[in-house]
């Protein structure tokens, strides 16, 4: 093998740059649609289940139920939306999502709490999706055991048994997030998400591009090698799509406050390695397809939707079945996204994201190496244009 | 009609063409509701944690069984020393650890408040707010249970200790699992992709190719170019549905309990919404990179603003707001109201006539630009 000649490259890459310049518009679209996504959807996106609308239906009516109906009305977790004559009621208003929960205390409530024959309330969840639904239960689950504590070291006291202090208390220290804010959760998971999208399909008409025009035949008979123009044509646009990353970085640490803890060069090195692979997943697609229509069906189906849902963005890896959780392994944006979240929020060193760094690197090279040999071979079968012709 | 049908024709020889499209087409949307079918699982269970023990009394080793028994949680290790928790959670091997401090045995058998510390990763919000909420609650009842036995020694006058039990009932899908949820949803964002990808390079594609000038000075109209061109995308779009739903029904057993008649008239509606940005993004691009950047520009919201797995309803004002241009909105409800619920046309009409207005607005100012296109 030779070694590849600088000057053959330069001019790959200043062909590239002028073309990219012709279309200023998705010039702009690479450089500032990340950042304007994450603006757009950080705000909007979060999983804090707050204000659950909810019906109340008294059979009691006495003054101990009003009470534990107040519980419910002054939390932030609930919002109070109808009080209801029957249970029969609440059907249609949960079928229309008019409310999510609804809490059915039975007559005779008051009379069974004093004679000591602990009654049971019911709790009624829309379980449809089963997130908000597992979050109310626990809301309406915790503020019941308050209640019932309360009434418990009432009795406690009147006895004389000491102060009105629980014997147990949990004291809980949340990491990393003290406030259990999603966006600090969701806004690493976004930039992730954002940029292999927007990164892969901007390589990913690259070659199918002069495959159509019927430019490509041009740059076979040239002396130029596939290594050289691979490389040619990705260093225009790692230099684009590093300046797109770092502005949704400071998207991130300006507007959500999710600073960077960790060191900024270990970062850089994570940025670079993965939109080298990114880039170069877009190159193979256009390598391997021959229109661009099926270019950009294989681009976004092969990032939308799996980045989306296999990284870790939203649904933890661990819940997946183990053939889908070895499936996730081809999705290079869940390595960038561990890393990312380790770096950012952990403040986590070389040493804990090393690996996820050499799976990086390792799907650099394969999807570029893949592309180069892809390339090389050329497309055994004729083009659609060829084939044409010959018709 | 002759000339919407040659269309279609011409459509449908030109897709032909590329040998790799039909298998995209029909085999790419059931490989990926199989494999997103099984990876969209919210279910927080199991949540990997570590315990650690510094009391090593009765008292201590009967509150960690319980925790450990209660399900919700998967010891990975049984660290000696407080410190031995942090690489724990640093690496991301675990997601809680409780910590019982010593003399937790000797302050309870003595009538005093004692204390056990959870400690959460909440990089991890979600799995840590539910986590915390687990653990917490096991604290309490326990907490409970000493309080009673306590009452339950010393019998004095008044009222006789009594709890509130809660009993809890989960509407339309018992069991709480987040797939019956989520692979209606994807189902409408497979169908989405498909067919606003192929609408959006119809008419680009006759622009960079050339062909464009062709076809205008041949006597069709515009109307009747479109509907040849999209006619194509809708057949696919429906048999591609009717594969998706075969496939969550058969396979992953997510209920159909609504009419499946009404259910393809809402894929209908909606992809009435998605064939008409894509004709839209098709006429306002120069080339088929303008129009892939476009598509996805539009494609992010329909993701992220209609409610998959973010519930519109905890969005800022504003953003609830947008949403309401979003047609995968409408359609999520709609489908899932009839998976899961078994809705009918009584509670779904708002969302079929919001998919419509939508639809047939977004198609009229296509079809309108491409008009002065023509001209």
């Amino acid at each position: 093998m030779t070694p590849l000649s600088a000057r053959c490259l330069r001019a790959v890459v200043k062909k590239e740059f002028r073309q990219i310049r012709r279309d200023p518009r998705s010039l702009m679209f690479m450089a500032f649609l990340p950042a304007f996504m994450l603006l757009m959807f950080g705000y909007a996106l979060n999983f804090d289940v707050k204000r659950i609308p909810l019906a109340v239906v008294d059979g009691d009516g006495s003054r101990a139920s009003r009470g534990l109906v107040d519980k419910f009305r002054t939390t932030e977790y609930f919002d109070l939306k109808a009080v209801l004559p029957r249970t029969a009621a609440i059907d249609p208003l949960m079928a229309r999502e008019k409310v999510r929960a609804a809490l059915v205390i039975p007559a005779g409530f008051a009379e069974d709490l004093l004679a000591g024959r602990s009654p049971a309330v019911q709790i009624i969840v829309d379980g449809s999706n089963a997130m908000s639904g597992t979050t109310a239960a626990g809301y309406a689950g915790a503020i019941l055991q308050s209640y019932s504590q309360r009434i418990t070291l009432q009795a406690l006291a009147r006895r004389g048994l000491g102060s009105a202090a629980l014997p147990l208390q949990a004291e809980v220290r949340v990491w990393y997030n003290p406030e259990l804010r999603s966006a600090k959760f969701l806004v690493p998971g976004l930039m992730a998400f954002i940029l292999m999208v927007i990164v892969t399909v901007s390589t990913a008409f690259s070659i199918v591009r002069e495959k159509e025009r019927g430019t490509m035949d041009q740059i076979r008979i040239s002396s130029l090698r596939s290594a050289e123009l691979i490389l040619g044509k990705i260093v225009p646009y790692v230099a684009i799509s590093l300046v797109s990353a770092h502005l949704v970085l400071l998207l991130g640490q300006v507007l959500f406050g999710v600073g960077i803890r960790g060191s900024y060069p270990l970062l850089l090195l994570a940025m670079l390695l993965f939109l080298v692979g990114a880039l170069g997943q877009g190159i193979l697609i256009s390598a391997v397809t021959r229109t661009q229509q099926v270019a950009f069906l294989f681009a976004v189906l092969t990032t939308m939707l799996p980045t989306f849902i296999l990284s870790g963005f939203v649904f933890p890896i661990r819940n997946m079945p183990a053939a889908v959780q070895a499936v996730t392994y081809l999705v290079p944006a869940r390595y960038f996204l561990d890393a990312l979240r380790a770096v950012i929020l952990k403040g986590a060193g070389f040493g804990a994201v090393w690996g996820q760094l050499l799976l990086l690197l390792a799907f650099a090279a394969l999807s570029l190496g893949a592309s180069a040999a892809r390339i090389g071979r050329g497309d055994k079968e004729p083009s659609p244009r060829r084939r044409r012709a010959r018709a | 009609m002759r000339a919407v049908l040659s269309i279609v024709w011409k459509e449908f020889v030109q897709l032909r063409r590329d040998p790799r499209l039909f298998p995209v087409l029909f085999v790419s949307p059931v490989l990926q509701i199989l494999l997103l079918g099984y990876a969209a699982n919210l279910d927080v269970r199991e949540i990997p944690s570590v315990v650690c023990d510094l009391d090593r009394s009765a008292a201590s080793r009967a509150f960690l069984d319980e925790f450990v028994n209660s399900g919700y949680f998967t010891v990975r290790a049984r660290p000696e020393r407080m410190a031995d928790i942090d690489p724990y959670i640093d690496g991301g091997r675990a997601a809680l650890a409780v910590v019982v401090p010593r003399g937790f045995g000797d302050k309870l058998a003595g009538s005093k408040p004692a204390s056990v510390l959870i400690i959460a990763d909440g990089s991890e919000s979600q799995t840590a707010t539910i986590g915390v909420n687990y653990a917490t609650s096991i604290a309490n009842r326990r907490a409970q249970r000493i309080v009673f036995d306590r009452l339950e020694r010393v019998r004095g006058p008044g009222p006789k200790p009594a709890l509130v039990k809660a009993e809890v009932r989960v509407w339309y899908n018992p069991e709480l699992r987040s797939r019956n949820f989520m692979i209606p949803a994807i189902l409408g964002l497979v169908l989405m992709i498909m067919t606003i990808t192929l609408a959006s390079m119809g008419i680009v594609r006759e622009k960079e190719a050339g062909t464009m000038e062709q076809l205008i000075v041949t006597p069709i109209r515009p109307y009747q170019l479109i509907a040849g061109k999209l006619l194509p995308f809708t057949l696919i779009g429906l048999v591609e549905a009717g594969f998706v739903i075969a496939v969550a029904r058969l396979w992953f057993g997510t209920p159909l309990r609504g009419s499946l008649a009404l259910l393809f008239l809402m894929c209908l509606a909606f992809m009435l919404n998605t064939l008409a940005m894509g004709l839209f993004v098709s006429t306002v691009s120069r080339s088929q990179q303008q129009a892939m950047f476009t598509t996805i520009f539009l494609v992010m919201p329909m993701i992220l603003l209609g409610g998959f797995v973010f519930p519109v309803e905890n969005m800022p004002p504003l953003f609830q707001l947008v949403s309401r241009a979003v047609p995968t909105r409408y359609f999520f409800v709609a489908i899932r109201g009839i998976m899961l619920r078994g809705a009918g046309w009584p509670e779904l009409w708002p969302q079929a006539a919001a998919l419509l207005i939508l639809g047939t607005a977004l198609f009229a100012l296509s079809v309108l630009r491409f008009r002065k296109k023509l001209d």
